[in-house]
């Protein structure tokens, strides 16, 4: 299925992340946002609005973020395709109803822009540190999609992603961005509309009296009913079975806790080689991998380069798809490099699952950083460095202290300076 | 309605079957609630206002009444905790053409959900809410509610409640409600009426039912079960249209005002949309 060329601004533009995520999200086919305005993450919310009367779709602004992302969990369960826009504070508001919404199996996708936490916080500033809580930020077991994108262009372009993602495997898709992509302006192609492929919704097309809404096909992923078709659709937040009926006896109660989470879990699991991306560079012969994500690896490539001018062999590993995460690629590099020197701007979040991984096979080395600025290349640089001189088997994460940490906790930085 | 059919020679037939999902039957409420009962003055309501049923969706919060989503045959949706009117919004504003009721309680709709409640009647998003009021928090085992009447007893207000309840007709009439009533469980005919005309009425109205709780407000009030309570309003209700909705405050066993008090005419959300959309283009047309 080919976008709608009535959804597409074709041409090449000069704009931000955020604009360029507002832009990819009705190219995608949303037709309803509902949002709160935060920072650093309001101009998307206000691009979309912008735009969104050329194809009759809507933004509406929510009285809060609770009310976003019920309003547009709803608004998919009508049909339509769906996304909120959000940050800091806000995403943490929206946990219990992403959670809902996992559970409902609606397709949707959430725009992070992620600032300095944690609470207000550097709303202005830079963050990554929201990342686990993506994962597993709502209560009980589950399983997301997380894309991270790096540049104005992949705003676009993977905001587009997400919807596809979301209508396929009918969960929560976050685009895991930061206030630098979401803030950086760069150049955007839009493609013309016959060059964007889209997922259309799963409609189930068999016969009424039959349908069973949690039913599961092959790939785990039950087909899907809108309201207003007859099918009189019961969706729960309580654990269902395949009618979506909440079991209240003890025996179907086990049963169908148990059926229902796996599923949840497995469908993205199980699915894990069609939904992960990675870009990788120069990795065969490295003995240092760079594992990164969303503005840390703008910043890691210059730190690259200057290794590898010291003939150093690095590779980097992009994680473009951060969850699910991909667990059996690093376990096989692991037993071929060195170590992976990991830069995010938090105190250790993905860098645990490189560690958890690469199973004592190859140092793992934590590059962070307390947000509100990024990393400087040196900063990569030094420890890529140190990953190639380090003959030693390390057990558990190394932190690596940056210059800025040095300065600050060691030199006693003065506010002055 | 339809006459009771006789299925064998001593099954009868609900004659409301076809509108409540008998599968799930029995329900979870207790003996003397009154929730079954706005449920079925709902029923028949929808029999009476001649919807497509097709085209009409229940939504609920948490909580006793949070439950009624899950008996009635129609797209119903059983949401989390007072996001039942902000999901609403999703659902009339993905799809204008559908007719959506929010069916919940006090605690689900003015206290949790609060402020969805005053947003929506507010833009006046074509919705009905049907606030079921039992002055407590059931599910959880009886706690004070923000519409508990001062004074009261409760497990958590366990020297009575300290607190002054809303007056939630009051909130719906100066948050913009274009239609709001307030009956008991015991005025079933009025109440019926009263919802099935709502429900042909485009905008954000409200209808607050009145409802014992024999479990755990009677009892813990020491005020008889759910038919002492039905006998109290039969005895203490005053029925008033139009009365202001100032004066609707209900003490701990005061009088209870009920009837309809605000029927009036405010375009809807999706009308103004629209209405502003068309002139957007319009005006773009022009430019070129």
């Amino acid at each position: 299925m080919k976008a709608n060329p009535r959804d597409v601004n074709a041409g090449v533009y000069y704009i931000d992340g955020d604009v360029a995520s507002g832009y990819g999200a009705l190219a995608a086919g949303c037709r309803f946002i509902g949002g709160y305005p935060i920072t650093p993450s309001t101009e998307a919310a206000e691009a979309f609005a912008r735009i969104a009367p050329q194809s009759g779709a809507m933004f509406i602004q929510m009285e809060d973020e609770l009310a976003s992302i019920a309003s547009v969990i709803g608004a998919s369960c009508a049909g339509v395709k769906t996304m909120t826009i959000t940050s800091g504070p806000g995403y943490s508001l929206m946990m219990e109803t992403v959670g809902f919404g996992a559970m409902l199996e609606a397709p949707f996708v959430i725009l992070n822009i992620q600032r300095g936490g944690p609470s207000t916080g550097s709303p202005t500033k830079i963050g990554q540190a929201d990342m686990m809580q993506s994962r597993w930020g709502s209560h009980g077991d589950y399983e997301v999609i997380a894309i991270s994108p790096d540049s104005p262009q992949e705003m676009f372009d993977y905001t587009i992603k997400a919807f596809n993602l979301a209508e396929k495997f009918r969960c929560p898709v976050m685009i895991m961005s930061d206030e630098c992509v979401g803030h950086m302006t760069e150049k955007v192609v839009i493609p013309p509309a016959d060059e964007i492929a889209l997922e259309p919704r799963r409609f189930y097309k068999g016969a009424k009296d039959k349908y069973l809404p949690f039913k599961p096909d092959r790939d785990l992923v039950p087909k899907i009913a809108k309201a207003g078709d007859g099918y009189n659709l019961y969706i729960t937040g309580l654990t269902h079975d395949e009618r979506g009926y909440p079991i209240l006896n003890q025996k179907s109660n086990i049963k169908n806790q148990i059926s229902t989470t796996r599923r949840l879990v497995d469908k993205i699991k199980l699915n894990k080689d069609k939904i992960i991306e990675l870009k990788e560079e120069e990795i065969e012969d490295a003995e240092v991998i760079v594992v990164s994500y969303g503005i840390s690896s703008r910043v890691a490539v210059q730190g690259i380069e200057l290794a590898r001018e010291k003939g150093i062999k690095v590779g980097s590993l992009r994680l473009v798809t951060v969850w699910p995460f991909p667990d059996e690629r690093i376990a096989e590099l692991a037993k071929n490099v060195k170590a992976f020197v990991v830069p995010e701007i938090n105190y250790g979040q993905i860098v645990f699952d490189v560690e958890r991984c690469s199973h004592g096979k190859a140092n793992v080395i934590l590059v962070p950083h307390g947000g509100a600025g990024v990393h400087t290349p040196e900063d990569v640089l030094n420890a890529i460095e140190y990953a190639a001189k380090e003959k030693r088997k390390v057990e558990g994460i190394i932190e690596w202290k940056t210059k800025l940490e040095k300065l600050i906790f060691e030199k006693g930085c003065k506010l002055t300076e | 309605m339809e006459a009771v059919k006789t299925i064998g020679s001593n099954e009868v037939a609900h004659p409301m079957e076809h509108l409540l999902r008998m599968d799930r039957i029995p329900h979870i409420w207790c003996p003397g609630c009154g929730i079954g009962t706005a449920v079925t003055a709902f029923a028949a309501a929808l029999e009476k206002a001649k919807l497509d049923l097709d085209k009409v969706c229940i939504v609920s919060g948490i909580g006793c009444t949070g439950r009624v989503a899950g008996y009635v045959k129609l797209d119903s949706f059983h949401t989390t905790h007072g996001r039942a009117i902000a999901f609403a919004t999703g659902i009339t504003l993905g799809n204008p053409k559908l007719k959506v009721v929010v069916f919940s309680g006090d605690g689900d709709l003015i206290s949790i959900g609060g402020n969805h409640f005053i947003h929506a009647a507010r833009r006046n998003i074509n919705m009905l809410v049907i606030c079921v009021n039992n002055f407590i928090y059931a599910m959880t085992g009886g706690q004070v509610a923000p519409t508990t009447p001062l004074s009261a007893y409760t497990t958590t207000s366990p020297f009575g409640c300290v607190e002054p309840p809303f007056n939630i007709p009051y909130i719906a009439d100066s948050s913009g409600a274009v239609y709001v009533a307030r009956w008991t469980v015991l005025h079933i005919r009025r109440l019926t009426n009263s919802i099935a005309e709502a429900l042909n009425k485009p905008g954000f109205s409200v209808i607050e039912v009145i409802s014992p709780c024999g479990m755990y407000y009677s009892r813990i009030n020491k005020l008889g079960d759910g038919l002492d309570m039905m006998k109290f309003y039969h005895d203490n209700s005053e029925i008033k249209h139009g009365e202001d909705t100032k004066n609707l405050d209900i003490g701990f066993q005061t009088k209870i005002t009920v009837g309809k008090f605000v029927d009036r005419e405010r375009p809807t959300y999706t009308e103004s949309y629209n209405k502003w959309l068309s002139e957007v283009k319009a005006k773009e047309k022009l430019r070129k």
